[in-house]
This record gives structure tokens, C-alpha cells and sequence, in this order.
């Protein structure tokens, strides 16, 4: 509470309404030490202009593979399995074609595509609708493309549940550590607290500690494993040169949900093989 | 003149600590909520608004339509509505209470509620929500507590009171319109992504509210010696016929835009609401309820010699009020969550606890609305007869 | 506005009074050992130089507002790096930076909040550190 407090005080700070002070974090008015240090990105962290993922479901085998993946994200995020779908919290999971795209439903398609299990996640719109309905900038679109959220900021409106068109935020309906066993916590990152909104963030810690995120690297290794290509790709979409758009020149790719102008930065290839 | 709500009979006593002990009871499992998290009421991950929402989008029609009785007051100089104004504009400043608690006991984090101030988003509707529904509450507390104290002191308002009285006309189409814009801006909510929403918002909230404020009078001249008059309730039950007319044909719009195009996302809302969808159909005979009760209400208002008697105008209000309580307060809402964005189905039905919660506000609200209704009354009570113009 | 009932109003407030200061009453008499947060944790001991991030005074009286601005500057800024008065850099980061070394957070950081009565809310979400024997 006395957080908000401070913030408070921030705001009737002069410079505060005039709009002045901008981002750099120490605001040089705490004695010399603040002044004197300062912020910065790592040096090994991976960056974009704009992030995006392609995911090929076509190379992805058996059930167990995609479970992987999603235990993958899940356990390093501290994603708590309440096991029933009401209060579910998901960032990253799987569906079918049908219900993945239903905007472009297909009764006759064979069976291989029907049932083939869709990898979903946030999208990282480039036009994102959660971030324009949040009234307290908590989820907002960083500068290399991700939408992230901030789980201190958010007051848990879920406004932004009801403006994204792809079901991609989970809302904390019950206290996420009552089905977090404190053995199965990863102690390096947070869990969250009832009453807040949460999605995939891209690994944005992973990303800046050099990183690819934990999904697409779960991919790798079994494609390694099983001496396969990997079913996930992720680079910079405005790099021409990049592992992403070289999958997305050379195969037909769709996204979801198009007509609605988000901009999704997540593609999918539905089949065959990947130069067909 | 607050002193005015502390003297009553032993019925009006009865009455706010009835009141009182539901917004205990509300409040008990407010407490509950707020420690055990939104996981006490029946939202999901799907379906992530609920009643509390519901219930809030009805009563912001509610608080606007106040605005029926003051254009023609002011603007219009229709004398006879000297007396029921005020009723409407204290009813605006119960119902904005109630919206403000809806909105508050909806919120996962409500201690941070203030962020929305330390963080101004303009682009967020919700900002400009809080905006303008704070702002209708003090322009309606202003208003209402000056013109009523000049009364009783048998001189004029104030004469700056006039400019917010203007003011607080586009005011009132502003929270309705700002509300509407909460839903009708978001892609792929085809049920709310319709550019009629905020004239059926307003439509509906013109017909509802009035509908509330004649059963008010009403029931204010059964129980006390201040009579708000015959021709100006048969005004306002003109007002609430034509726009429920116009709210009954805005709907029309809608289903033929859905049914004629035969777009899937744009049928299937109106699908689950009015007839099941695959299987699904908790909501259906309350969208009925509403559908009947609105029909009989209107054969029941559009007939001129039917409306003028007031028993049968008093009936119709309560149908009318229910069919839009039904429709705005839980349909509308509800009914834009499902299908899903992977066009699968989660039905959604309120718990005890939320529904408890719910009555607890409505109770507040009530408990404003009486006080305030108290103070008013008695005032008039005392000046009667006396003809002031504001 | 005539006071009616001048003397209810009054006793009214003189009960509301002790109820709000009722706190500071239930403490009379209870003298308040002064916090001594440890920094004896196994991580701190084996620091060449047993410094924190800042100096000492900077860190006792500007911490918090320090953990707000790396919390900004990590979530919203992505900028997870802090480089300190003297050039020495830091990852950004409550659990695995700050209770590092902190390790015994019941004695360091619970120390002082417990005496000032603040109970920061970030263990909420931030996993406090597995305290070790106590
Ligand atoms: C490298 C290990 C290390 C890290 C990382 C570290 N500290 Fe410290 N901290 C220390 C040591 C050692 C002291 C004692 C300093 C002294 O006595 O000069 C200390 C002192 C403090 C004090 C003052 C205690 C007192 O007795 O007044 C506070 C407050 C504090 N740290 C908070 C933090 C916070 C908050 C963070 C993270 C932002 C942090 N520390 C990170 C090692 C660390
Ligand atoms: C030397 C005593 C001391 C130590 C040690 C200390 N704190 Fe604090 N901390 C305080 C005081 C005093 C406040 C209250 C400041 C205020 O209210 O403005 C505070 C406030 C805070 C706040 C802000 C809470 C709020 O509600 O505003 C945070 C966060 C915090 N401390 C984190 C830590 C962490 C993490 C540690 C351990 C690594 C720590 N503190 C160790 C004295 C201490
Ligand atoms: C609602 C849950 C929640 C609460 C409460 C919370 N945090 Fe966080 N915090 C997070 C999440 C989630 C992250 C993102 C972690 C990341 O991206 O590495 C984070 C990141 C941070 C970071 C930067 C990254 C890191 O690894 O630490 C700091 C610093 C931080 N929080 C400080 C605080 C402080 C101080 C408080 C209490 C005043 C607090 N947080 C309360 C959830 C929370």
C-alpha cells in the first residue's frame, strides 16, 4: 500500500505533472550515489526490433513432445495447475485447428491436420487491443515488439481478457500458490498473486540474459533428440537475414485471426513439408 | 439539512436498517472475496465479467437518464417537472454510487484502484469511465443539494448552479456513451462490436430509468404527504414508451444485421442468449423472461388510455425494469463472452457469494437513495405549496 | 447547522480517538528492542569486501525506493543491469540479487519492517529465500 503511497508523492512532485523527469531510472535528486550509478541492458542479451515466432506444427510428433514445451515455460514461470478449466492459467498450451482458426473453418480437411494439436501463446500483436484498453499502462508493448505485462501496476479489471481476440491471458481467480508445490518452484523467478492478469512475456528474462525463450529452446532439444528440424523458430522479424524470416519466405505461413488488424507476430505453417 | 435523514417514523427505520444489515451481509462476503481472490464467484478464464459488470453497465443507464427529466425542466421550461426533478437527480447520485462499488468489488487488486490516477491512460475507455462517472456524481450532488436547499430557503439557486445544470446534460450522454464504448471497441467481440451500442445503451437507459423513477414516485407519494403530481408521472411515462420503443427496434437492428448476413460470429452471441448453441442454454429462459416482460410493457405504455391509469403504468415500469435489468444487466454482458475466441462454450452463473455481494451494493445504493429521498421529501413536505422557479 | 446533542458528538470522538490510536497504547510499556539485521548469511561471509549495493546509509534510508526503480527498470525498461557509484554491476533482481546475499530475510529484512511496522507485499509473488536454521 505505501508503495502506492510513494507514488503519490511522485505525482505531486512537480516534475512529475509537468510531465518532465523522463525514463532514466535514478532521478539524480537522492545525493551522489544515485546520481552516480546507472542502468543498462546486458551485454549478452538478445535483441530485436521486433520479436516473433514461427511455429510448425508439422514437426511436432507425439503428445508427449508438446508437453514438454509447455512444461518447459510452466515450470520455469512458477504457472500454477489447478486442474479444472474455470480458473485456468495458461501461457502457453495446446488446441485444435478449429478452434485455433475459427475463423477459417474447414470441414473437409484430412484428419493429419483436424487433429494435429495447435500450439498457442500470446501473440505479441504489433497493434495490441490489451494495451490499449489498460487503464494503468500495466500491460503495455516494449520497444523490441513484446507485450508485456506488469504485475505490480495491474489492478485486475481485466479489461484486456475481454479485448484479446485470442484467449491468450489467464487471470489469477485463486491464489496461484495453493497449486504451486513449494519443491516445483522455481525460487530464481516470481510467482503471482491472486488478482492480476498474466500471459507469456517472450521469456523477457531469459531474452536478456541471452536466452531464447524456454518453448522454443524445449523445441530444439527435442528436435536434437529425435534428430528432427525443430517445430519452433524465433528472431527478429524486421532482420531479413533471421532464423524467422527465412521460415517465413520459404513456406506458406498463416496467422490467427488476421482480419481483426492485431498484427499477430506469431505464424504458424499448418503442413507438409517445409519447402512444399 | 442532513439532519433532515435522522428523523423518521419507526417504518422508515425499519427500512435503512434493513437496508444496513444487507450491505452487512454484502460487505462480510466482500471481505471474503477479497481475501480468497474472484475465484468466489462464478467467472472463469472465459467469461471474465460477470453480474458485477452487468450490474454496473445497467445502472450507469440508470444514473444517466436523469438527464430525461432535466432537459425538459431547463431547457424546455416544462414547469410541471419543478417537483420530480430532484427525484431524478438524487436517483442519478444513488445509481453512480453503485456503479463506482460495482466496478471497485469486480477488481482483482482493489488497493491499487488509485493507479488509474497515478498511471493516466487516455487511450483506456475505463479511464475516461472513472472520469466521467465521478464527474456526473459531483455535478449531481451539487446540483441536487443547491437547487433543494435554495428551496427550503424559498430564494434561488445560486446563480452558477445554472451552467452545471447545462453541463450536466452531454454529461449524462457521456457516461452512457463512454460505457457503451467499453464494449463496442473491442475486436473480435462481434456481439459488442456494433456501432449502435451506445445509441441502444442510451435508448435502453431512457427507458429504464424513468421506469424507476415513476415506480419511485410512486411508492414517495403512497408513503409520505409529498405528492410529485399526476401530468408530470404521465410525462415521464411518455418519455419511458418512445424510448423503449426506440431501445425494442435498435435490438431489431442488431438481429437483422446478424440473422440477414448469416456471419457466424455475429449469430452465434444471439444464439446462445435466445436459444441455446450447441447444447448450451443457461441463459435462455431469462432472455425470454426479458423478451415477454418487454413486450408486455410496451402493449402496455403505447396504449394511451391504458398508460393513464396509473396502476396499469405502474406494472408496466416493473415488466419494463426487469426485461432491461434481465437484458443489459446480465444478457449483454455475459452474452459477448460466449462463444469464446476459440469458439468453444463456458457457461457462466453468478454464486451465492457474488450474488450476495451484488444485493450488498444494490442495498447501498438503496440506503443513499432513501436518505437522500428523506431529505428531499421532508423539504418539500415543509415548503408545499410554495412555488419557487429556478 | 446547530450541534445538536453536543455532548454525544464529543464522547463519540473522544472513542473514536482511542480506537484509532489504540495500537500505539497496546505498545506502551513494551520497549522495542532496536533492529539488528544480520549479515551474517553464508553468501555475505564469503564477500572479499562485505559491501551491499550501495553504502550502507544509502541502502538503510533509500532502498525501497531503489527496489522500485529496478523493478521499473527490469519489467517495463527491460534494462536489467545496475552498474553502482563505484562502476560495479548488478543484475537487477529482488530474489536472485538482493536475497543472495540477504539470505536470512526473517532476520535482515524482517528485523527492521517488523520494528517499523511496514510488511512490504512483494513476498506475495517474489519467493522469499529458503531460511536456513533459525
Ligand atoms: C553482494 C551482497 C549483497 C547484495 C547483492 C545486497 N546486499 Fe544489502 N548488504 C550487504 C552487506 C554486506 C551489508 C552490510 C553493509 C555494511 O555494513 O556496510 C548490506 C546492508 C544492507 C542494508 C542496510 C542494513 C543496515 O543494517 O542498515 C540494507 C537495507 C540492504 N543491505 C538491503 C539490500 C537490498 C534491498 C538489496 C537488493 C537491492 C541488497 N541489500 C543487496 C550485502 C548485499
Ligand atoms: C535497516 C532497516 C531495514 C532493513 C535491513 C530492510 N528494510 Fe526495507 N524498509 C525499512 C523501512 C524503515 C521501510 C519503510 C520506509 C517507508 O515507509 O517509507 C522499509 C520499506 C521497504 C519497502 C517498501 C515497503 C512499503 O510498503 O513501502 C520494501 C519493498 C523493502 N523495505 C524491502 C526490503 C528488503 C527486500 C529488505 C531485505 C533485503 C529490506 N527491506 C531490509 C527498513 C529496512
Ligand atoms: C503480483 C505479483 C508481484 C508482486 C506483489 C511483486 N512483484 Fe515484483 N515482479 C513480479 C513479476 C511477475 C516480475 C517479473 C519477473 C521477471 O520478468 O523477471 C517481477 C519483477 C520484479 C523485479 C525485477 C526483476 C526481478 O527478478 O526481481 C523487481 C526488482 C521487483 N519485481 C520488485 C518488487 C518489489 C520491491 C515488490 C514489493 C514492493 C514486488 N516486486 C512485488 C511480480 C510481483
Amino acid at each position: 500500500m505505501s508503495m502506492d503511497r510513494r507514488q503519490f508523492l511522485k505525482i505531486a512532485g512537480i516534475s512529475t505533472v509537468l510531465g518532465l523527469g523522463g525514463a532514466s531510472v535514478m532521478r539524480g535528486v537522492r545525493g551522489s550515489e544515485a546520481e552516480a550509478s546507472h542502468v543498462m541492458t546486458n551485454e549478452k542479451a538478445l535483441t530485436a526490433k521486433r520479436w516473433a515466432m514461427v511455429i510448425d506444427v508439422s514437426k511436432f510428433r507425439t503428445e508427449e513432445e508438446y508437453k514438454r514445451l509447455i512444461k518447459a515455460c510452466h515450470s520455469i514461470h512458477n504457472v500454477p495447475d489447478f486442474g479444472e478449466p474455470k480458473d485456468a492459467i495458461k501461457w502457453i498450451w495446446t488446441d485444435t485447428y478449429e478452434h485455433t482458426f475459427p475463423t477459417q473453418p474447414n470441414e473437409y480437411m484430412g484428419e493429419s491436420v483436424k487433429e494435429k494439436p495447435f500450439v498457442l501463446l500470446c501473440n505479441h500483436c504489433a497493434n495490441p487491443p490489451c494495451v490499449r484498453v489498460c487503464p494503468t499502462k500495466a500491460t503495455f508493448k516494449r520497444k523490441d515488439g513484446i507485450v508485456m505485462m506488469d504485475q505490480h501496476r495491474c489492478i485486475g479489471c481485466r479489461f484486456c481478457m475481454a479485448a484479446c481476440p485470442f484467449g491468450a491471458r489467464s487471470f489469477n481467480y485463486k491464489d496461484p500458490r495453493l497449486a504451486l508445490k513449494p519443491e516445483d518452484e522455481n525460487k530464481e523467478y516470481p510467482t503471482r498473486t491472486i488478482g492480476v492478469v498474466e500471459k507469456c512475456t517472450f521469456c523477457t528474462e531469459r531474452l536478456s540474459k541471452g536466452l531464447i525463450p524456454a518453448c522454443v529452446e524445449a523445441a530444439r532439444e527435442i528436435a536434437k533428440e529425435t534428430g528432427t528440424e525443430p517445430g519452433m523458430y524465433f528472431g527478429d522479424l524486421d532482420e531479413p537475414g533471421s532464423e524467422v524470416r527465412k521460415v517465413l519466405s520459404a513456406c506458406y505461413t498463416i496467422r490467427r485471426k488476421p482480419e481483426l488488424g492485431t498484427e499477430p507476430s506469431v505464424f504458424y505453417v499448418i503442413g507438409g513439408e517445409k519447402n512444399a | 439539512m442532513l439532519e433532515k435523514a435522522l428523523n423518521g417514523s419507526r417504518r422508515y427505520w425499519t427500512w435503512v436498517f434493513f437496508l444496513l444489515a444487507l450491505v452487512g451481509v454484502g460487505f462480510v462476503n466482500y471481505l471474503y472475496q477479497f481475501k480468497n481472490g474472484l475465484g468466489i464467484t462464478g467467472m472463469s478464464r472465459d467469461v471474465s465479467w460477470g453480474l458485477y459488470i452487468g450490474q454496473f453497465t445497467f445502472l450507469v443507464g440508470v444514473a444517466a437518464s436523469a438527464v430525461m427529466l432535466v432537459i425538459p425542466y431547463y431547457l424546455h421550461d416544462f414547469k410541471k417537472f419543478s417537483k420530480i426533478v430532484i427525484l431524478g437527480e438524487f436517483l442519478a447520485v444513488a445509481a453512480v454510487t453503485m456503479c463506482i462499488s460495482f466496478i471497485f468489488v469486480d477488481l482483482g487488486q482493489p488497493m491499487r484502484v488509485l493507479n488509474v490516477i497515478f498511471h493516466p491512460t487516455p487511450n483506456s475507455i475505463l479511464f475516461w469511465d472513472m472520469i466521467v462517472l465521478n464527474g456526473y456524481l459531483f455535478l449531481n450532488i451539487i446540483i441536487g443539494w443547491m437547487t433543494l436547499s435554495a428551496d427550503r430557503k424559498g430564494v434561488k439557486p445560486p446563480h452558477w448552479v445554472r451552467p452545471l445544470i447545462y453541463l450536466s446534460i452531454p454529461w449524462a450522454f457521456s457516461i452512457h456513451t463512454v460505457t457503451a464504448f467499453l464494449y463496442a471497441g473491442l475486436p473480435g467481440r462481434h456481439f459488442w462490436l456494433s456501432a449502435i451500442m451506445a445509441a441502444r445503451f442510451l435508448a435502453s437507459a431512457f427507458a429504464g430509468g424513468p421506469a424507476l423513477l415513476i415506480i419511485l414516485a410512486l411508492i414517495v407519494r403512497r408513503l409520505t404527504k409529498f405528492d410529485p403530481g399526476k401530468e408530470p408521472i404521465q410525462a415521464v411515462g411518455k418519455i419511458v414508451t418512445y424510448a423503449m420503443i426506440a431501445n425494442v427496434f435498435f435490438l431489431g437492428l442488431e438481429f437483422f444485421t446478424a440473422f440477414y448476413s448469416q456471419i457466424p460470429g455475429h449469430m452465434d452471441s444471439f444464439k446462445y442468449l435466445y436459444t441455446g448453441f450447441e447444447g448450451h442454454d443457461r441463459l435462455v429462459p431469462l432472455m425470454w423472461t426479458s423478451s415477454v416482460l418487454a413486450v408486455v410493457s410496451l402493449i402496455l405504455l403505447i396504449i394511451p388510455s391504458w398508460r393513464k391509469s396509473e396502476s396499469i403504468l405502474a406494472t408496466a415500469c416493473v415488466a419494463l425494469f426487469i426485461s432491461l435489468w434481465i437484458d443489459k444487466g446480465f444478457g449483454l454482458v455475459i452474452g459477448g463472452f460466449i462463444p469464446n475466441p476459440f469458439d468453444t462454450i463456458t457457461e457462466y452463473w453468478p454464486t451465492l457469494r457474488e450474488s450476495l455481494i451484488a444485493t450488498g451494493v444494490w442495498a447501498l445504493g438503496f440506503l443513499v437513495l432513501t436518505l437522500l429521498y428523506k431529505i428531499a421529501v421532508t423539504v418539500r413536505e415543509e415548503t408545499s405549496g410554495i412555488e419557487i422557479e429556478h | 447547522m446547530k450541534l445538536y446533542d453536543g455532548g454525544k458528538i464529543i464522547a463519540g470522538l473522544i472513542i473514536f480517538f482511542f480506537l484509532v490510536t489504540f495500537p500505539f497504547f497496546l505498545n506502551i510499556g513494551k520497549v522495542n528492542a532496536k533492529p539488528e539485521p544480520k549479515i551474517d548469511t553464508p553468501e555475505i561471509q564469503k564477500l572479499a569486501e562485505k559491501k551491499c549495493i550501495e553504502s550502507k546509509a544509502f541502502m538503510r534510508a533509500e532502498h525501497m525506493k531503489l527496489l522500485n526503480d529496478w523493478r521499473d527498470s527490469a519489467v517495463r525498461n527491460g534494462e536489467r543491469t545496475y552498474v553502482n557509484s563505484k562502476g560495479k554491476e548488478f543484475t537487477i533482481s529482488l530474489q536472485n540479487t538482493c536475497m543472495h546475499c540477504h539470505s536470512n530475510k526473517k532476520k535482515f529484512c524482517d528485523e527492521c519492517h517488523t520494528y517499523m511496522a511496514v510488511n512490504p507485499y512483494c513476498w506475495n509473488c517474489h519467493i522469499a529465500p529458503k531460511e536456513k536454521e533459525s
